[in-house]
Formats: structure tokens, C-alpha cells, sequence
């Protein structure tokens, strides 16, 4: 396919808040994406058009605006199968979040499948979100949790992969897509492929690649898949879960309710047709159909360029941050194998204190654990400096940036 | 802005902290954390006629959170208990010369203040209870 440059001066005058003041004179320079993006115009108006014109309850009334409310509801999982190629729209869950998304297969396919004794491979590159729910389980289970290791470049070490698959114990292997904090991105076909030669089922955590890169779940065959409206532009509280339809149709419920039902009666119930089965009460209609235009945003600017700038961007920010005085770079050197994501330390400052200072000239950067600490104890940091790009930051941002890390340095005396 | 804060002496407390270290045996030992940062402190202190006869911390975090601790046992180190536990907030940001952080970093600031505050509701507990419980009712830090 034939790649497209981004307009990104159009692009910015698309999101209302890269306008605003911080600190009062200075112009945002917003580097906090892999946390949460900003929202363009026509996604803020999406949910500001329900509100004001067809607000209603879905599914089950026969009126006007119910009926605009569900076409637009549903168009939206419409158009998330398709962004990530999933076979039909029956595979499409929505949730909160991603975290609500890996949580319902912990409830509901790990505890019908996975047993004492058996494993659930993880990684030491895993979001807490990614980590906390299989613990959960495998402690109720008085299952094993086991963890991929990292080296020291940010790969996942694929031997461990090979040695415990070999065991004949794993049942469950969640993976990040893309690592939040080292940009890593995994070799997840790979990793897939191993796992089904011995009938291994795959969680993929997408909230980190999903807004970034072209995905497609059919290409990658993974079995679930997670990830979340506002790392994409669209607004908080809706995650996606993606399951392969023939594993959904065996999966009990997460949480029962309204919506999730065909008969209730005084003491049996008669499930509701896939995916409305997994999705127990009224759900944030406002925001999916707000997620609806996000996707249509980022699928006018093209996935495929969407990486490509992010890629310009990236090489550009290790390249000259690479050359201040101090600074250490994690993750991987190799744009192929990162995302829009450097995480980074600076002498002997404290994040906290960097994002302070970094704060005084209007850039908004992620300081801390980044909700990854087993990663940070494995690269031995308590905290580093994350900036992560988007499709609306540019080279002179990252020049911003650098000048303002310049004057971090001479403030502390490095 | 940036240049009230990393002051020359925030800077020095940083990176050449005041009774940093373990206690051997300490009357008390308190441990807190700050989730939003994973700043880290632990206070030891040895108690004598009702005075804070030694005091250490032990951390790790930003230059708020550990001058601020190494600014705070300066300031307690051989005062009265009844002096040590009515400290206010504002004593210990008028003492480090922070008064005007937004309320993220705040809590950098007065992590410290908060595990001596422990501290003293931790020693108070068995000998004074009604003390122990004032303590807690009254402080603005939990």
C-alpha cells in the first residue's frame, strides 16, 4: 500500500485542546498518549449528539430515538470488527476498559479452564492490568504463574516461551502487544504459532498496538484480544474484548443482568445470542458511539501511516535525545521492534522531578512505574521518564522537548 | 515554577541526605509509600524520656519526597514527643521552603511527615491509646 505522509498541521487543528495554555503562556506539547490521547472534534461531537438529540436506553424499546441510539451503538462494533478484521461482529465484547476485557477471561474462560497445577504464562514486560487478574487466579486455582523473562535490549527471551510450552502445562499465555513502557513490540505471530502447535489458548493485551499499528486478529489467529477506546482517540470507559467465536460459545457469562438475557425466569435463565450474552447491563452507549467516530478518524488517516509517522517520530526523538548529557535510553534500538514510546532517565533526577520541571514548559510527560513495576524491577529503575507519541506531535515538539530536558540538566547540575 | 523548587538546598539534602540509615533497635519502624510515584520512606526512631533521642529514614524517590525526610529529622531530632506529634503540615513545608506545590507533588513533600506521624500513633498505641486515637482523628495526612 502506498504511504501517505500526515498532514498533521489539518490533524491538529482537528483537537481543540493542543490550543490551550500551560503554565499560562506556554503551548501544550502533549507526550502522554500511551496513557491516554487526546479526542478530535468529531468524536466529542458524537457524544454530544446523542446527548442532545436521540438519547436513549438500546435494544429494547421500540421507539424513534432507540432505534437511532442502537443503529448507532452496533455501527460502532461494526466498525471494530472490521478495524481489526474480525471474523463477524459477534466476537466483539465491549467492556469499561481493557483491564474489565482480560479480567472477564480470567473470570470467566480461566476459571472453567484453567486447573491446579496448570500454568499461565505471562511476561516481565506485562501492564499491572495484565498481571494483578491472573494472579488472582492462578491462586484460587492453585495454578503457576509464570513469567517470560526480558533482556536487557527489551526483547522478550523466546526460550522460555519454548521451555515452558514444552512442559505440557500451559493452558493460558497473555502477552502485550506492545510494551507501555520500552515500546517493545512483540513477536506475537511467532509467539501464537508456538502456542497452537500444542493447543495453547492466546490472550493478546492490544491497548498499546491497537491505536498505532495496522492489527488483525485474523492474520495473528490470536484466541482473545484487549483493548481500550481512549488510547485511541475515543473517550474513556470502553475497552473491547475480542474472543474467537468458537471459544465464546462455550464461555459462561461474566456478569448477570439486563441485556445479557432471552427468558428469566424465577430460577433458570435463557442466555442472550452472542456477544450481548457478555454484556450485563446498559452500557456506555454515549461513549462507544463517541468510539465510533474515532474509528472512523483514524481509518481516514490510514493505520499504515499512522505507524510510519509515529516510526519518523520516534527515530527522531532517540536520535537526539541520545546526545544529551546523562541520559539513558530503554528498550529497543530498533524502530522495526518499537512503537511511539522512549522511556528514558536523565542522571540522577527523579522522574517526578523531570515531569515537574518538564511541566514549566507546557509538556505533559509520564513519570513513574508506568503500572509495570515488575518491569522495573527488572531493569532495576524505580521509575523512568516515558514520552509516547500520537498522530498529532511533530519533530519540533520533540525539539521542545529537548531544549526543556537541556534545562533539567543545568537545574539539577548534571 | 521549577527554580522556587530545586533549590540549592533541596538539591543538597537530595543528594547528600542528613541521618539516612537503619536503627538498631529502634522503638518504632514505620513504612509508607506513595502509589501515585512509589516514592518510598521508612522512619526508625529510638525513644528517650519521652524525647526523639535518634531518628533515621530510609527511601527512595524524587528530591521532594527525600530532602523533605532528611529536612524532617533534622527538625525533630531531640524534641519533646509532645512537640514532635502536634507538627503541622504547614511547619514542614515552612521548614523546607515549599509552600506553594500543586497537590501531586504535596504529597512528595510530606510523605515523610505522614510516616513520623505513624510512627508516633504506632508508639502510642499500647501506652497511650487515647493519645494514639487523637493522633489519627487529627491529622490531615490520611
Amino acid at each position: 500500500m502506498q504511504k501517505i505522509a500526515l498532514n498533521v498541521s489539518k490533524i491538529r487543528e482537528d483537537f481543540p485542546i493542543l490550543k490551550r495554555k500551560i503554565n499560562r503562556n506556554k503551548t501544550l506539547v502533549y507526550f502522554d498518549n500511551a496513557a491516554t490521547t487526546q479526542k478530535p472534534l468529531s468524536v466529542i461531537n458524537a457524544i454530544h449528539d446523542y446527548y442532545m438529540n436521540y438519547n436513549s436506553n438500546i435494544h429494547r424499546a421500540v421507539h424513534q430515538m432507540a432505534e437511532e441510539a442502537t443503529i448507532a451503538y452496533e455501527r460502532t462494533r461494526e466498525e471494530i470488527a472490521k478495524f481489526i478484521n474480525a471474523h463477524s461482529t459477534d466476537e466483539i465484547i465491549f467492556t469499561r476498559n481493557a483491564t474489565e476485557a482480560i479480567n472477564l477471561i480470567s473470570y470467566s474462560w480461566g476459571r472453567a479452564n484453567v486447573k491446579k497445577d496448570d500454568y499461565v504464562v505471562i511476561t516481565e514486560i506485562e501492564h499491572h492490568s495484565n498481571i494483578v487478574p491472573w494472579q488472582i487466579l492462578t491462586q484460587e486455582k492453585r495454578a503457576k504463574l509464570l513469567y517470560v523473562g526480558v533482556d536487557d535490549s527489551g526483547y522478550l527471551k523466546m526460550e522460555d516461551y519454548k521451555r515452558y510450552i514444552e512442559s505440557n502445562k500451559v493452558k493460558l499465555i497473555s502477552v502485550s502487544h506492545m510494551s507501555n513502557v520500552l515500546g517493545t513490540i512483540v513477536p506475537i505471530n511467532e509467539i501464537i504459532k508456538k502456542a497452537h502447535d500444542k493447543g495453547v489458548k492466546v490472550m493478546v493485551d492490544g491497548a498499546q498496538s491497537v491505536p498505532h499499528m495496522p492489527v488483525d486478529v485474523q492474520n495473528m489467529d490470536c484466541d482473545f484480544m484487549a483493548f481500550s477506546a481512549h488510547k485511541m482517540l475515543g473517550p474513556t470507559g470502553v475497552g473491547v474484548l475480542y474472543v474467537k467465536r468458537e471459544i465464546l460459545d462455550k464461555m459462561s457469562p461474566f456478569m448477570g443482568g439486563g441485556d445479557m438475557i432471552k427468558e428469566v425466569h424465577k430460577y433458570e435463565t435463557r442466555y442472550n445470542d452472542l456477544p450481548y450474552k457478555f454484556e450485563g447491563g446498559t452500557p456506555n452507549i454515549a461513549d462507544v458511539i463517541g468510539f465510533g467516530a474515532a474509528i472512523d478518524y483514524l481509518n481516514e488517516i490510514g493505520m499504515d501511516n499512522i505507524r510510519e509517522h509515529e516510526i519518523d517520530i520516534t527515530n527522531y526523538a532517540i536520535k537526539t535525545i541520545t546526545d544529551v548529557k546523562g541520559v539513558i535510553v530503554y528498550g529497543p534500538s530498533s524502530s522495526n521492534h518499537r512503537g511511539g514510546i522512549v522511556s528514558f532517565n536523565i542522571g540522577d533526577i527523579h522522574p517526578h522531578d523531570l515531569a515537574t520541571i518538564m511541566n514549566d514548559h507546557g509538556l505533559a510527560i509520564r513519570s513513574g512505574h508506568h503500572c509495570a513495576q515488575v518491569l522495573m524491577e527488572r531493569l532495576n529503575v524505580a521509575a523512568t521518564s516515558r514520552a509516547s507519541f500520537y498522530i498529532y506531535n511533530t519533530k519540533e515538539e520533540v525539539d521542545i522537548f529537548i531544549n526543556a530536558l537541556e534545562e533539567a540538566r543545568r537545574l539539577f547540575r548534571i | 515554577m521549577s527554580d522556587d523548587i530545586y533549590r540549592e538546598i533541596i538539591l543538597d539534602h537530595y543528594r547528600n541526605p542528613r541521618n539516612k540509615g537503619k536503627l538498631s533497635n529502634a522503638d518504632v519502624s514505620i513504612h509508607d509509600s506513595n502509589p501515585l510515584c512509589g516514592d518510598e520512606i521508612d522512619i526508625h526512631l529510638k525513644v528517650e524520656k519521652d524525647k526523639i533521642k535518634e531518628i533515621k529514614f530510609e527511601g527512595r524517590g524524587c528530591a521532594i519526597s527525600q530532602a523533605s525526610a532528611s529536612m524532617l529529622t533534622e527538625m525533630v531530632m531531640d524534641k519533646p514527643l509532645t512537640v514532635v506529634k502536634d507538627l503541622t503540615t504547614k511547619d514542614v513545608l515552612e521548614n523546607i521552603g515549599l509552600m506553594n506545590l500543586g497537590p501531586a507533588r504535596i504529597k512528595c513533600a510530606l510523605l515523610s511527615l505522614k510516616v513520623l506521624k505513624l510512627g508516633m500513633v504506632n508508639y502510642y498505641a499500647d501506652k497511650d491509646p487515647q493519645s494514639a486515637k487523637k493522633l489519627t482523628d487529627d491529622s490531615e495526612l490520611y
